[in-house]
Parts: structure tokens; sequence; C-alpha cells
């Protein structure tokens, strides 16, 4: 059994976060007939074609916009970001080149593929999910990093 | 005109919803991932409260043929489960293990200006541009 991290675990928070993550996601789709999935938004920017930029920008701004409307109402909660530049870059690395060949990322495949009872995403979330937890286990207490 | 707004609202409420989720911060989402640790299960309310709501937007979306803006409704229409979707993601999770960053709180944290998040969103435009690249030979 794990043990709960109790001071950590912010169960309203973290619901009140995802209501409003699924909000935009079904204000996507019922709008622009899209799925919310931010790794493919922001991929389809690399390969521009015609009517098909603006939207897709527009989504970026809004969520790298969003700190600082958050800002204009409270204080910003810090972040905490432990990882050195290098360990960033390849992680990035893999980021980018795992969600462009699996089609998706947390939001499109984890979000928005669950909702829509896809199978696919189904296999994919399960899959990043359990790489996931495998890494930081094998990087925090088998490798002590 | 009008799908950018919405574009540009839908992003800014889905980077708001990381922010109070406490996803946009990596330490936090290790803290989910980190199991065999002491670990924090928020990120699994995170998911419930997202696919519980998005699920009926995408039931009133199949009931329709277009858009409330009027256009097309395009939803994925692959089915297969192939070594890329797979592969893919588990590079994906590695990497999302090792930093603690996905895509979407990469974009968030950038705004609020954070230099190590501009390395990662750097590098993960570098791979997608590798992934584009890759393709087009194939």
């Amino acid at each position: 059994m794990p043990t709960i991290d109790w001071p950590h675990f912010t169960p309203w928070a973290a619901l009140a976060g995802g209501v409003l993550i699924g909000l935009s996601a079904a204000m996507f789709v019922l709008l622009n007939g899209r799925i919310a999935g931010v790794s493919g938004v922001l991929g389809g920017l690399l390969r521009p074609m015609k009517g098909d930029v603006t939207w897709r920008a527009a989504f970026v701004l809004g969520l790298v916009g969003a700190p600082l409307v958050y800002g204009l109402f409270t204080v910003l909660p810090a972040a905490q970001i432990d990882a050195g530049y290098g360990t960033l870059a390849l992680a990035g690395l893999l980021v980018g080149v795992g969600t462009r060949y699996g089609a998706g990322c947390t939001s499109g495949h984890g979000v928005c593929g669950l909702a829509r009872r896809s199978p696919r995403s189904l296999v994919a979330t399960l899959a990043f999910m359990a790489a996931g937890f495998v890494t930081v286990f094998v990087l925090r207490h088998l490798l002590n990093l | 005109m009008w799908t950018a707004l919405a574009s540009l609202l839908a992003g800014l409420v889905f980077g708001l919803g990381l922010i109070v989720s406490g996803m946009a911060n990596p330490a936090k989402v290790l803290g989910f991932l980190d199991v065999g640790g002491a670990w924090d299960p928020s990120l699994a309310f995170v998911m419930a409260g997202a696919v519980a709501v998005s699920t009926v937007g995408f039931l009133l979306a199949g009931r329709r043929k277009d858009s409330l803006l009027g256009g097309p409704i395009t939803l994925p229409s692959l089915r297969h489960i192939d070594r890329r979707l797979v592969g893919g993601s588990l590079l994906f999770g590695v990497g999302w293990g090792v930093a603690g960053f996905c895509p979407g709180p990469a974009l968030v944290s950038l705004g609020s200006g954070e230099v190590k998040a501009l390395v990662f969103v750097g590098a993960m435009l570098l791979g997608m541009g590798l992934f584009e690249v890759i393709e087009r030979r194939r």
C-alpha cells in the first residue's frame, strides 16, 4: 500500500481545477469542434496549413497567458522545478517526440480521449501513466537521484 | 474571428484549471507519480473532474453535425492500437516522469516566466520538429 502524502494532498483544489479543464475541453469541442489536446494543437503549428494556424496559436496564447490572468486576482502559487537544465532538455525532447508519435498527451488522450470512451486513448493513457510511475520509481528509489 | 476568441478563452480556462489544480507545479505531478514514496493522489482528482465534465461536452457534441460556431466537428477517426501509439506514449511517460512536465503545464509555466520551462518547451518543440522531419522522409 502506498503511503499517502497527506500534507500535500489537495483533493478539492484538484477537483476544482479538473472541472475547469473539463469545461475548457467541452467548450472547445462544442464551439470549435476540436479536441483540446495540447500536444496536438501545438504540434500542428509546426506544419502550418492555411486557416489552421490562428485557432491553434490562440489556444496556446490562452495557456501561456493563464498565469498572468490568474495573477490579476490573486497571488500565483509557487511552482517547484527541481530538474536541472540538462534533465529538462532531455525530458522535453522525450515529451515532444513521444506525444507526437503517440498522437496525444495528458489532455488529448487522458482527458478528451477518456471522455470520448476511445479505446486508443485508454491504451495511451495507461501506457504513459505506467511509464511515468516506473520512471519516478527507478529514478527516486532505485538510483536515489 | 469567433473561433480564435473561443480558442483563446478555452486555452485560458484550461491554463487556469492547471494552476488551480496544482498540475502546473512539476513537484506536485512527481508527487503523484511517486507511488513508491510519499504519494499525493491529487492528480487522480484532476482527471476525474476533467473527464466527468468533458464527457458531457462530448455527449452533446456527438448529437450535433456542426459546432456552435458553424464549423465541422472533427474528432479523431483512428481506431487501431499500434506500436506508434504505445511506443510514443511510453516515451512521453518517461519524459513526464523525468521532469514532471507535460505539454500543457509546461506552456503555463512559460507564462509564469520560469526560465526552466523555457528550456523544457524549447526541447519539446525540437522533439516535435524532429518528428515532423522524420515523418516527411518516410
